[in-house]
């Protein structure tokens, strides 16, 4: 009855968007405001809609009702409350019913807002969100329907449908479901699929007015300057899924990894890097009135990566860990993606040349030209990934065998653009709006330009056989002298701005190679870290004392007065600062992760690093009104023959999924990580035990910086009290040419 | 004047990024072969990256941890998804394949913990080389059991 309720609600809120869609066509076309009027409130029915409808099919969870394929399929009575609830993205026709929802909300959040200086935007905006939120419902409602109950056709075959087939016999009711995958009963779970979700919904929004603004033929930055706010959040809950993905594999998938360069990784990872892109250079369209046609291509792009990332996810056209069964939406979300995609492209060549930049770019090193450079090494990364992601595809269409790529690919074709971005996040916010010279940063001297570029290169030709060897390759020798290069180079050309910071980040490499390691990968990354530390920490330095010695304030209110009077550029080198953090984490685990092995009987130790643990016991039990069984272990850590504690490192196994789940025990310090997994133990006389233990030096820095940057992102996207004084912050040091602002 | 600079720089760090994509593929491809595609191509991809997958042999599974060494046999499956989902579904295809003697079957042997999800009728995805005794020396094993998800169907039996 409330299964019927719920699918009927949800036919009905489909054939709600498809109304809101024709009546904003046609009322903007005929000249009838009346119908967008009626469009803009049909579109805010969605949300109520969609919420009862989703109200439902958790009401069916919470109560066990397993007469509904969906409901049997992702929970069983021993499973607690709150993971019934998240069950509800726990399958795909409950995760695709939860992206329709949360569209919904920010369609009809959006929809609220007062439209009176952007009228015309309105009906397309109203069209593109609800095309979108159509399309997401369209899937509910004729391929994969949560509400769907169990029978057997007249062929006896299992279908899924909401009434009797014809001929067709009902399942019996069962007594149990088959319950959440374990792997997804953890509290990461419950945050990061939303987080992502999200994320990926947020940049419907700007989607949605980038579209009104091709139509209506507005040239201005207006769709920016009013969606400014949603990519931020988008951004925000995008990098934050990311984060919460990482940490939720650290803790469960039992690997000693975060990351794995999984197709579905990464399917989240390349909107977050068109989005990052756009985020920068939105900014330069704002100030400078250049790249319009190419923050057009960028928001294009993350609404297409958004729907891919759905759609990879959802087909089974990778294999990955985070497959569901592939279905019949595969198709459907290639033809969505395929035709939105071509109809934005026509749109924005049809506006090509009003789109053209009000400026011209005058220098290579003005801060318009690094932010270009910023965005072209993100799309850098994306076409790698993307590469990567459809090899099997490409490969098998152009030579008929199947070649897949793996986390060593992405790794070694994106450390050197990783480094760059890095080198450009500690520079860029030196350089000048609209400069026209290199004066700000020196006159070049070419000579000693010239000699500083060939000093690494001499020293490359003179040791090169040692180096090849020690990198492993020539092509990533020339790769890794390549980024020094660069490095140098910037570094020289800014050097008024960094020298300091360059001194810093000396110093730190040459402490990091007398006392940590001669990993020469390792130190150009603790060089770049430290160098971009040190050059945004100054930015906070210099900008604070300039405000106190003119305002005679002390310097934290100084400082705090600075931050929030110029919110967006500090919440960024907060952001940029968290980047570097998460670098330090990164680096450590990639680089310097040990791990060892072995079989312990009770009193048996194993010494890894400076760190000796000890098993002392094993011990099983059942909990049976929660249906798992626990191994758990119990070890005792010393460190240097210093005791520290006991980690208790686990395996559960479920009984109504019979899958078993492994739960690290984790000493966690800022210097590294002590990772402890119970692999296999002695059932019968419970003596021995299989320990596997990593080192993870650094990791946690990784977390520090994910806290970090949400305190960036939230200062940057705090909303301003009076958004007239916003603007102002920029002109103090600029050469501004044009009026742009 | 400009203009030129800002292309050539554009061009310069495309053909950087096509260097990078390159050189990494080559050093680090992996071929999709099936079963039944090693067993036609024998003794020639004895050392070659590769990437296999095959339903697991229930009875075949065998754990030592003291070496944690990790040994089963997999049988053939198709490697294409249409083909598949033509023969019933993940599920389906890979009961056939355990249930069937006449397949093509291959020793794997994997050290290291010996993962959650391996049992029988469930899809192992691997990436390792083949050894010149026949055997696949996988580095990684990728697990998936169907049953878990989608194509959850309750036993007919229970009817």
């Amino acid at each position: 009855m409330i299964a019927d309720f719920g699918f009927g609600v949800l036919v009905v809120t489909f054939l709600i968007t498809l109304y809101s869609v024709g009546a904003a066509l046609y009322g903007e076309l005929g000249k009838k405001p009346a119908f967008v009027e009626s469009a803009r409130r049909a579109q805010l029915l969605t949300f109520p809609l969609i919420t009862v409808s989703a109200l439902a099919l958790i009401y069916l969870l919470v109560n066990n009702d397993f007469e509904i394929e969906y409901v049997y399929s992702v929970t069983s009575r021993s499973m607690p409350f709150y993971l019934k609830v998240t069950a509800l993205w726990g399958g795909q026709p409950g995760s695709l019913l939860f992206w329709g929802w949360l569209l919904s909300a920010f369609t009809s959040a959006v929809t609220l807002r007062k439209w009176d200086r952007d009228r015309e935007f309105l009906p397309w905006v109203i069209i593109v969100s609800s095309v979108t939120l159509a399309f997401f419902l369209s899937m509910n409602v004729f391929f994969e329907n949560p509400f769907a109950r169990m029978f057997w056709n007249s062929a006896g075959e299992f279908t899924r449908a909401m009434f009797l087939p014809a001929g067709g016999t009902p399942v019996p009711l069962q007594a149990d479901g088959r319950g959440l995958n374990p792997l997804l009963r953890h509290p990461g779970m419950i945050i990061h699929p939303p987080m992502l979700y999200l994320g990926f919904v947020s940049y419907v929004i700007p989607f949605a007015f980038a579209i009104a603004a091709l139509v209506t033929g507005r040239s201005d930055d207006r769709w920016i300057r009013l969606t400014r706010r949603w990519s931020l959040w988008a951004w925000l809950f995008l990098s934050f899924g990311l984060l919460l993905g990482g940490r939720w594999a650290y803790d469960v998938l039992g690997w000693g990894g975060y990351w794995g360069w999984d197709p579905v990784e990464i399917a989240a990872f390349m909107p977050w890097l068109t989005g990052t892109a756009f985020l920068h250079s939105v900014m330069i369209q704002e100030k400078r009135g250049m790249l319009k046609q190419w923050n057009m291509i960028l928001i294009i792009l993350t609404y297409s990566l958004v729907i891919f990332g759905t759609f990879l996810t959802r087909s089974g056209v990778l294999s990955s860990v985070h497959a569901f069964a592939q279905s019949a939406v595969g198709p459907m979300f290639f033809s969505f993606i395929g035709v939105t995609f071509i109809t934005s492209m026509a749109l924005l060549f049809w506006r090509w040349s009003e789109l053209r930049a009000e400026t011209e770019m005058k220098s290579m090193l003005s801060r318009e030209a690094l932010f270009l450079l910023n965005n072209l090494l993100f799309i850098s990364v994306l076409i790698v990934c993307f590469s990567g992601v459809i090899s099997p595809l490409i490969s098998e269409l152009a030579t008929g065998q199947k070649i897949t790529v793996g986390p060593p690919f992405y790794e070694r074709a994106n450390a050197p653009l990783f480094a760059i971005l890095m080198l450009l996040m500690g520079i860029a916010p030196l350089s000048a709006w609209g400069l026209t010279s290199a004066e700000n940063m020196g006159r070049i001297n070419k000579p000693v330009l010239g000699g500083i570029l060939a000093v690494p290169v001499v020293l490359f030709g003179i040791f090169w056989n040692q180096v090849n060897t020690a990198l492993g390759g020539l092509t990533i020798t020339v790769i890794v002298l390549a980024v020094i290069l660069i490095i140098l180079g910037f570094i020289y050309m800014f050097r008024r701005a960094v020298w300091q910071a360059a001194v810093v980040a000396t110093l730190v490499t040459a402490l990091a190679a007398f006392t940590y390691t001669h990993d020469i990968i390792a130190l150009t990354g603790f060089f770049l870290i430290a160098l971009t530390l040190a050059a945004t920490l100054r930015e906070f330095w210099r900008a604070t004392r300039a405000r106190q010695h003119t305002r005679q304030e002390n310097f934290f209110t100084a400082l705090w007065r600075l931050v929030g009077r110029n919110r967006r550029r500090y919440g960024g080198y907060l952001i940029h600062i968290s980047m570097m953090l998460m670098a330090i984490g990164i680096l450590g685990i990639e680089i310097f992760q040990m791990e060892t092995q072995g079989t312990l009987e009770i009193g048996q130790s194993l010494t890894l690093g400076n760190y000796n643990i000890e098993y002392k016991e094993v011990a099983n039990w059942d909990d049976l009104p929660k249906g798992v069984n626990y191994t758990r272990a119990v070890v005792s850590v010393t460190e240097n023959g210093q005791y520290l504690g006991d980690l208790t490192p686990r395996k559960d196994y479920y009984y109504d999924s019979q899958q078993g789940m492994t739960i690290p025990g984790q000493y966690s310090t800022l210097k590294d990580d002590l990772y402890v997994l119970l692999v296999d133990w002695e059932p019968i006389s419970q003596t021995g035990a299989t320990l596997k233990i990593y080192v993870n030096p650094l990791v946690n820095w990784l977390w520090i910086g994910g806290l970090i940057f949400f305190v960036g992102i939230i200062i940057a996207a705090w909303p301003d009290k009076d958004p007239a004084l916003a603007p102002v912050h920029a002109a103090k040091r600029v050469p501004q040419t044009s009026a742009a602002d | 004047m400009q203009r030129s600079k800002f292309l050539i720089g554009g061009v310069l760090i495309l053909v950087a990024v096509v260097f990078l994509i390159f050189t990494s593929t080559s050093a680090s491809a992996q071929y999709f072969m099936t079963i039944d595609e090693l067993a036609d191509e024998g003794p020639a991809a004895v050392g070659r990256s590769l990437k296999l997958s095959g339903a697991v042999i229930g009875d075949t599974i065998q754990y030592d941890p003291q070496s944690l060494t990790l040994t089963f046999e997999v049988a053939h499956v198709p490697g294409d998804n249409a083909d598949i989902e033509a023969q019933g579904g993940l599920a389906k295809v890979l009961h056939d394949a355990v249930v069937d003697p006449n397949r093509n079957r291959i020793q794997v042997v994997f050290v290291g913990p010996k993962p959650d999800l391996l049992r029988d009728e469930a899809q192992a995805i691997m990436t390792g080389k083949l050894g010149e005794d026949g055997i696949f020396y996988a580095e990684e094993l990728l697990l998936k059991c169907p049953t878990k998800y989608e194509e959850a169907v309750p036993d007919q039996a229970g009817n």
